[in-house]
């Protein structure tokens, strides 16, 4: 059984900001049924860009839920801009942290909040940038190196525990298993 | 709180008939069953006492039987024993749903010993696709081995056709039946099977004792290599309390085998019934005629395996999932997928696995239980609106 902290616990029960959100005007949708989590998050932004609230729906285990809801509780009343800073690693210290297997329920997300933000700002999130390396959970190997440098990853299952690249077919790991290594290699 | 215990496939409550039986065996009759004095061999009369009861249980002579520490020695030292048997073989037969006790050890046979292993799958209910079954044996191959329960679904194999045809053509047969046993009568005479697995925790017996039938006359390599135990063919002094238990479980498996096939299959057919009634957008896993009696795999649209687990486990229900959030992995099992279960309810897919001690009363409440938990994470899901999968 999963190490759940109290507070994954408690958001995962008792999730704050559940369902759709009324006279929301900004919405970001990250994951799959495929996949085995999914997350639409709602803002409601005023003309200062503050949202002054926030909702989720979200398919998924106990950490997709408590981390959808720390996510909303956490950017309430920030600006966009300060909402664009939000990152996975504060879902999961709001959380009190969530098992290494779980980090992508976190990434989830910070990635919902960004399509959101760019939702609202009616911003195109055009193609991803980079090349297609797990075309199961569609990530590329921009995010990839990303996440390679923003957290130290070392192993193609760090990588997995982040991103879900390669949690699928598994086709892909020995290109997951490049990638850190050109980073590795460039320092 | 009470617990409901519906996870007897992954393991099984010691019967106090079983720890009774053993107890004496870990206090004051400590003896080793080799010894030459009388104070051992009153351990080793009564460990050929067990040995005797297991050989029973599946129609088996004592001398076929090989205790071991568990089912998944059991499967390895099959497996490893029949390619000893044929070096040049390099072919081995098996489906896309076996048990990681014995998957795994192909997955390693191909990589680093160059085997060939053709794993023949099943269709959408979970049955085997004969046909290609019978093609794809050869004069190159060595094993073809293929559980006789898948333990997530329940669903059965044909063991007793597919042992014939491998009997024809000269292939070895070997039966994972841990969770075959305890559920449907079990004979390897009648069903002419040339090795069989068993694990002792899955009937009631305790954990890390197993059991593998090896019929007489094939030429068995000990797995364990060591002293003169088990006729040769198992190194290590016997563990005395377990055998003694599982000789007394199996024993009593055979005396609940009419229950089992009454009692627990309308129980498990009540709580099946009664939850495809309640919940709308679910539907059971596999075929519902060639299955064990004691398992249901159900799949719920729209929500996650994990998620109604936890919410279950605070009504002190055990059941499991067959989803990937529990195990770490991201898809959902390979047995749904091999079967091609629709990921919508693979990944809400609940494995209960009843047993004799289960109650209708426990059945109503793991019903009263589920329907507002589903009701909940569908209320929160991205994927269902108005009462449907969107
Ligand atoms: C079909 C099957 N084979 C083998 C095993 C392994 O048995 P054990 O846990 O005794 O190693 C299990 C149980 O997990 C099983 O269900």
């Amino acid at each position: 059984m999963w190490d759940y902290t109290d507070a994954v616990k408690d958001h995962f029960l008792k999730p704050r900001n559940v369902g759709e959100l009324e006279g929301a005007n900004a919405i970001g949708e990250t994951g799959s049924l495929n996949c085995g989590d999914a997350l639409k998050l709602y803002l409601k932004v005023n003309k200062n860009e503050r949202i002054l609230d926030a909702s989720f729906m979200t398919f998924g285990c106990a950490s997709a839920v408590a981390s959808s809801s720390a996510l909303t509780e956490i950017i309430k009343g920030m600006t966009l801009d300060e909402a664009s800073k939000v990152t996975n690693d504060d879902i999961s210290d709001y959380l009190g942290g969530l098992p290494k297997e779980k980090m992508h329920c976190s990434v989830m997300g910070q990635s919902a909040l960004k399509k959101a933000i760019a939702n609202f700002r009616g911003v195109q999130i055009l193609e991803k940038p980079g090349e297609m390396v797990c075309e199961c959970f569609d990530v590329t190997d921009l995010e990839i190196i990303d996440a390679v440098k923003a957290n130290d990853l070392k192993t193609t299952e760090d990588v997995t525990n982040y991103l879900k690249a390669g949690g699928g077919c598994g086709k892909c790991l020995e290109r997951i298993e490049q990638v850190i290594e050109s980073v590795k290699a460039k320092g | 709180m009470n617990i409901i215990y519906t996870d007897n496939n992954a393991t099984t409550k010691v019967a106090d008939e079983v720890l009774e039986e053993m107890l004496p065996y870990f206090g004051e009759l400590y003896g080793n069953p080799s010894s030459m004095h009388t104070f051992g061999d009153k351990v080793g009369k009564k460990l050929k006492q067990a040995r005797q009861r297991v050989a029973d249980f599946i129609n088996a002579d004592p001398d076929e039987i090989i205790f071991t520490s568990c089912g998944t020695e059991s499967d390895n030292a099959a497996i490893f024993s029949a390619i000893n048997a044929y070096p040049e073989k390099k072919h081995i037969i098996t489906s896309n749903v076996e048990h990681p006790a014995i998957n795994n050890l192909y997955k390693h046979l191909e990589k680093t010993q160059g085997y060939a292993v053709t794993y023949v799958p099943v269709d959408k209910k979970g049955r085997l696709n004969l046909a290609l079954l019978y093609s794809s044996m050869s004069d190159n191959t060595a094993i073809a081995s293929f559980m006789w329960a898948n333990n997530e679904t329940g669903v059965l194999f044909p063991i007793a056709d597919i042992a014939k045809k491998a009997r024809e053509k000269g292939i070895l047969f070997h039966t994972d039946a841990v969770q075959a046993a305890g559920k449907l009568p079990i004979d390897v005479k009648a069903n002419g099977v040339d090795m069989l697995s068993l694990s002792g925790h899955k009937i009631h017996a305790p954990k890390g004792i197993g059991v593998l039938y090896v019929k007489k006359g094939f030429k068995f390599s000990s797995f364990l290599i060591g002293g003169h135990q088990e006729k040769g063919r198992r190194g290590g002094t016997e563990n005395t309390a377990s055998i003694i238990g599982l000789g007394k479980a199996c024993e009593l498996a055979q005396k609940n085998l009419p229950v089992m096939n009454t009692r627990v299959r309308e129980l498990r057919d009540y709580l099946q019934n009664q939850l495809l009634e309640k919940i709308p957008s679910c539907s059971v896993n596999g075929d519902l005629e060639q299955r064990l009696p004691n398992t249901v795999s159900i799949g719920f649209d729209a929500v996650e395996g994990e998620s109604i687990l936890l919410m279950l486990d605070r009504e002190g229900i055990c059941a499991s999932s067959g989803s990937a959030c529990t195990s770490g992995s991201l898809d959902p099992s390979h047995v749904l997928m091999a079967m091609e279960v629709p990921f919508k309810s693979a990944h809400g897919s609940i494995r209960f696995s009843l047993s004799h001690y289960n109650t209708k009363d426990e059945m109503d409440r793991i019903i009263t239980a589920l329907v507002p938990v589903i009701q909940k994470l569908r209320d929160m899901s991205p994927f269902w609106k108005d009462g449907r999968v969107v």
